[in-house]
């Protein structure tokens, strides 16, 4: 007598149990595509941020290697030949007419050329560099810390992000919006880890890894790393910029802190 | 309960409180979009290695397409060193188009199915967050509520009867009356493990690959020697805990599927008295 509603209970726990399931799989895909889960998703990036930011001081430094431990290759990735007009015609000299403009939020805009860069006083650093893909190398950087720039211009109370204009364009677009572009923080921008790197292992950076001129974030990803900057410009907001969230990759879905 | 069957008798016993029964289900959850999603960020970079930076020459793993001019093109798995064929689901597969891609591990493991790094990183955070907390919570709570003491650690009479377990979990002669009302002492030594050293060490080694936590506390750095190494584990780790998941779902198909989980959803569990054991409260 009671074996049968039994049964249907099991029976219509099992064909839920395997509909449920189908249709969770489906709702995953669903879900990664609708605009108020990913809203739901993207506090995770708030939390890591946040969180990271308490157990980081300013200036606490990102672990440094030794010259043994360089990667006999360091990988590059994204572009690693932009084919830019002004860039290759400014390859061909090895960059010697070559300028980079600072501008934006700042007290006096200024333009400096690479043998300017080197006269400024430099950092170098053997560091590891995280891929968001997940894997790493270790290079040496030699370079002019971003602060020292950034002193030099003198930056305007408001300013509150550093934006960097590369010369690289992953996907080519005639309004522009496929210019490499990324931004930090003054928290990064002030550390002294982050410089703009004119050498690499020692010798001036090879075009792949992104001549003349890449930025070093050593506490964040790769792609927060800019490489071929032409331009840095300080602003108070990058919600107007192409895309609105303050990268190339930013703007196709990537964290803008970029910590993890 | 009115089916007056003489022996054994059937009686319904309160086994899993509030808390465990909440934090089990969020945790399903959790581990399901952590693995999928974990799956999506490993094909981003199919490779695994030892240390601090990607030796890409010597991978421990790694899963690749390989295309020969006379042949059809073949996924190779590589582990430390012997190439294995695993065309069709490692290294080369059919996406859900039909499609033959170069991915890692095939789409419908992973979360988002179609290539998306950025989506895949997003639901993994967010699921490790959520892991964390419920995780949290019921450590605090099975230390304050005396559940750790009285259900999860082992008396030392179970210690004693180890083999014994062993043989009959290997028979599948599951626990019945008095005995089925607490955890047998294999089921506490694995959850101990999983709860106190495999669910841990896994969180650790996945915040070594941050580069903030890195520098925040390089310790993580040197105890899984290197930021890769910690990927090595995290990945390994990952595979132990779904080997757990297998075995403790065979368990609870094999001793009584609808009884695990209506304890696990109400609380309620049927055991069998046998023949002359009277229940204490009765």
């Amino acid at each position: 007598m009671k074996a049968v509603p039994r049964l249907d209970r099991r029976g219509f726990l099992s064909r839920t149990t395997v509909v449920g399931s189908a249709f969770l799989l489906a709702s995953c895909e669903r879900l990664s595509q609708s605009s108020w889960w990913r809203d739901v998703l993207e506090v995770a990036e708030s939390w890591t941020r946040r969180s990271q930011r308490a157990l980081l001081s300013r200036d606490r430094l990102a672990p440094e290697y030794a010259e043994a431990d360089l990667s006999p290759a360091f990988k590059p990735n994204g572009s690693t030949d932009p084919d830019d007009p002004a860039y290759r015609k400014a390859a061909t000299t090895g960059f010697a007419d070559w300028r980079l403009e600072i501008g934006g939020l700042v007290e006096r805009p200024a333009s400096l050329s690479l043998a300017e860069l080197r006269a400024l006083p430099s950092r170098t650093q053997i560091t590891r560099h995280d891929c968001v893909e997940g894997w790493s190398c270790i290079g040496k950087w030699k370079g002019v810390p971003l602060a020292t720039v950034l002193r030099l211009v003198g930056l305007k109370p408001e300013a509150r992000y550093v934006v960097f204009h590369c010369a690289d364009s992953l996907e080519p677009a005639l309004d522009g919006s496929g210019q490499y572009y990324e931004s930090i923080d003054l928290f990064d921008a002030f550390h002294p880890q982050t410089i703009l790197a004119y050498d690499m292992n020692d010798r001036p950076l090879p075009i792949p890894n992104g001549a003349p001129l890449r930025v070093r974030v050593e506490r964040q990803l790769g792609y927060k790393m800019a490489k071929y900057v032409m331009r840095i410009e300080a602003v108070e907001s990058f919600a107007a910029m192409k895309g609105g969230r303050g990268g190339y990759w930013e703007d196709r879905g990537y964290e803008w802190y970029a910590g993890i | 309960m009115s089916a007056a069957r003489p022996s054994p008798s059937r009686r319904l016993v309160f086994r899993h409180p509030l808390v465990v029964r909440v934090t089990h289900w969020i945790n399903v959850l959790c581990l399901a979009c952590l693995l999928m999603s974990g799956l999506q960020i490993f094909n981003a970079h199919p490779a695994l290695y030892w240390g601090s930076r990607s030796n890409f020459d010597r991978p421990l793993l790694a899963m690749e397409a390989e295309q020969t001019p006379n042949a059809a093109p073949t996924g190779i798995t590589t582990v430390l060193g012997h190439r294995f064929d695993t065309t069709g689901t490692l290294g080369l597969s059919r996406t859900a188009t039909g499609q033959l891609a170069q991915l890692g591990f095939p789409d419908w493991i992973t979360l988002p199915a179609e290539r998306d790094l950025a989506t895949g990183r997003r639901w993994h955070f967010f699921f490790a967050w959520l892991f964390v907390a419920n995780g949290l919570f019921y450590l605090v709570y099975t230390v304050v509520s005396r559940h750790l003491r009285r259900d999860l650690a082992p008396t030392g009479g179970q210690l004693r009867g180890i083999p014994a377990s062993i043989l009959d979990h290997l028979r599948l002669r599951f626990p019945k009356g008095k005995e089925a009302r607490h955890y047998n002492v294999l089921q506490k030594l694995s959850y101990l493990a999983v709860i106190f050293v495999l669910l841990p060490i896994m969180v650790l080694a996945g915040l070594t690959m941050s580069p903030a936590m890195g520098t925040a506390f390089p310790e993580l750095l040197m105890l899984f020697d290197g930021r890769q190494s910690a990927r090595t584990v995290h990945f390994i780790l990952a595979f132990l805990i779904v080997t757990f998941t297998v075995v403790h779902v065979v368990m609870v198909l094999l001793s009584g599927v609808w009884n695990n989980l209506r304890s696990m959803v109400t609380g309620r569990y049927v055991i069998e008295e046998e023949k002359g054991e009277s229940s204490p409260s009765a």
